[in-house]
């Protein structure tokens, strides 16, 4: 049984293709609209989410199948203690697929353990999200055309955010990419991320305090938010917000075709009037990320718009 | 100071000094009926100085334990009072509750009777990663 739990569980050859199949969903999005017809996809949150529940379920609704699910811990039997072990091999009894988002890391591989049918990790703590990382590449390639020959810069908390950590790790598998990191001190990327990613891999990246030294270096722009909670000192954390918010004064001197990407939700990160610049991608990336979740979601159930 | 020698049984030998009440715990050793000796602190050539774990009785060591707390130790199987065979001990590429997670974010915290496991990937610095939430662990040094 074929599970999709980290983001590095897919080769480069299996990612292109989704991308391919996703791309061919968009431009055809008529020929797919059976291919899941008679399948159930389960949406099991034990955590709220907004955009990776609604976008895996609109993708299965646009493959035709059906869905089922909670969205969160208190309305399913997690709430009398039941463990996940014994809830997936329930969910596995009703459904063709399960996507599964979960507040503990490592709770999808339990999940994979135990089940069935097919496991897409949705998220598990700080850990992984996988097709948060499947949509980036897809913006990317759908926006600059290419996965490779790139400068990507990453701007924020570069510390927590898994969705840079796994971005990361995914673009180091794609030739010529130059890493910028913009952070602060206490955000810079963790060192693990540095020795196990970077270094083993002999791949140079540069760390910068600002987004204004970089900017018209950038072919990509990925935002994250700077937390309050993340600082041990509140004046350091004032000292600094400022400086990663996204504003127009900022990408002044930005590449025209730059590709400005926000995992979503945004708070205050980026100002609103970037979101009317061409180069602002975040709300395309949300739509995108419905369009890989129906490639993955037909990859994982073995089925193709072909066989129809 | 004298320590018999044991005519049959086990001799871990080359312990790291200080290692070796881990060991005897992590083994069960306390649980044997059998004479159990631990030296601490011996002098040695090669390490300076070492401890030795003498057991009077063979019984089945599981060496995923013993590798991981101390990879450097020697097994030697004594029949009839003579070494009958000398075992070098490795890392060990996967452990099974041996370690717990020390992350409270992992599954392990809350799941119920889930194996804890980690798995090798850095031989050299001698670093485990948990196979769920991949929080990693050093072995012994």
């Amino acid at each position: 049984m074929r599970h999709l739990i980290d983001p590095m569980d897919l080769s480069v050859q299996e990612i292109d293709h989704l991308l391919e199949v996703a791309d061919d969903i968009i431009a055809n999005p008529v020929k797919y609209r059976d291919v899941c017809k008679y399948k159930k996809l389960a949406t099991l949150f034990f955590e709220p989410s907004t955009r990776t529940r609604l976008s895996f379920e609109a993708a299965m609704m646009e493959l035709g199948g059906n869905v089922l699910g909670f969205s969160s811990a208190n309305s399913s039997s997690a709430a009398k203690g039941e463990s996940v072990a014994d809830t997936i091999r329930t969910v596995g009894c009703y459904a063709d697929i399960i996507a599964m988002r979960h507040p503990k890391e490592g709770a999808p591989t339990v999940a994979g353990m135990h089940s069935t049918v097919p496991i897409i990790n949705a998220g598990d703590g700080g850990h992984n999200h996988p097709t948060q990382t499947l949509t980036d590449l897809l913006t990317i390639h759908r926006e600059k055309g290419r996965l490779n020959n790139l400068t990507v810069g990453f701007c924020g908390d570069l510390k927590f955010g898994r969705t840079v950590h796994s971005l990361i790790k995914a673009l180091t598998r794609y030739e010529n990419i130059t890493f910028i990191m913009i952070s602060p001190e206490e955000l810079e990327i963790p060192e693990y991320i540095k020795n196990d990613v970077f270094k083993k891999k002999g791949i140079a990246f540069r760390q910068v305090r600002t987004m204004e030294e970089v900017m018209p270096e950038l072919d990509v722009l990925y935002m994250t938010r700077v937390q309050r909670e993340r600082f041990f000192n509140e004046a350091d954390y004032i000292r600094l917000k400022d400086t990663y918010i996204l504003d127009m004064d900022k990408l002044g001197n930005a590449k025209s075709d730059l590709c400005i990407l926000h995992p979503l939700p945004r708070v205050n990160e980026i100002s609103v009037k970037v979101d009317e610049d061409p180069r602002a991608c975040y709300f395309r990336q949300a739509l995108y990320g419905k369009y890989i979740r129906m490639a993955l979601i037909m990859e994982m159930l073995g089925v193709s718009a072909d066989e129809n | 100071m004298k320590i018999d020698s044991i005519s049959n049984g086990i001799v871990l030998d080359h312990i790291k000094a200080g290692n070796s009440m881990e060991i005897y715990h992590h083994l069960g050793l306390d649980e044997l009926d059998c004479n159990v000796a631990i030296i601490k602190n011996v002098k040695s050539e090669k390490m300076g100085k070492k401890d030795i774990i003498k057991i009077a009785d063979n019984f089945d060591l599981d060496l995923d334990v013993l590798g991981y707390l101390d990879p450097d130790v020697t097994i030697c199987v004594i029949r009839d009072g003579k070494i009958v065979e000398k075992t070098k001990l490795a890392l060990p590429e996967k452990i099974v509750n041996v370690v717990k997670c020390k992350n409270p974010r992992c599954i392990t915290s809350i799941e119920q009777e889930i194996d804890h496991i980690f798995k090798l990937v850095d031989r050299e610095n001698r670093v485990y990663r948990c196979a769920y939430c991949e929080a990693g662990v050093t072995g012994k040094e």
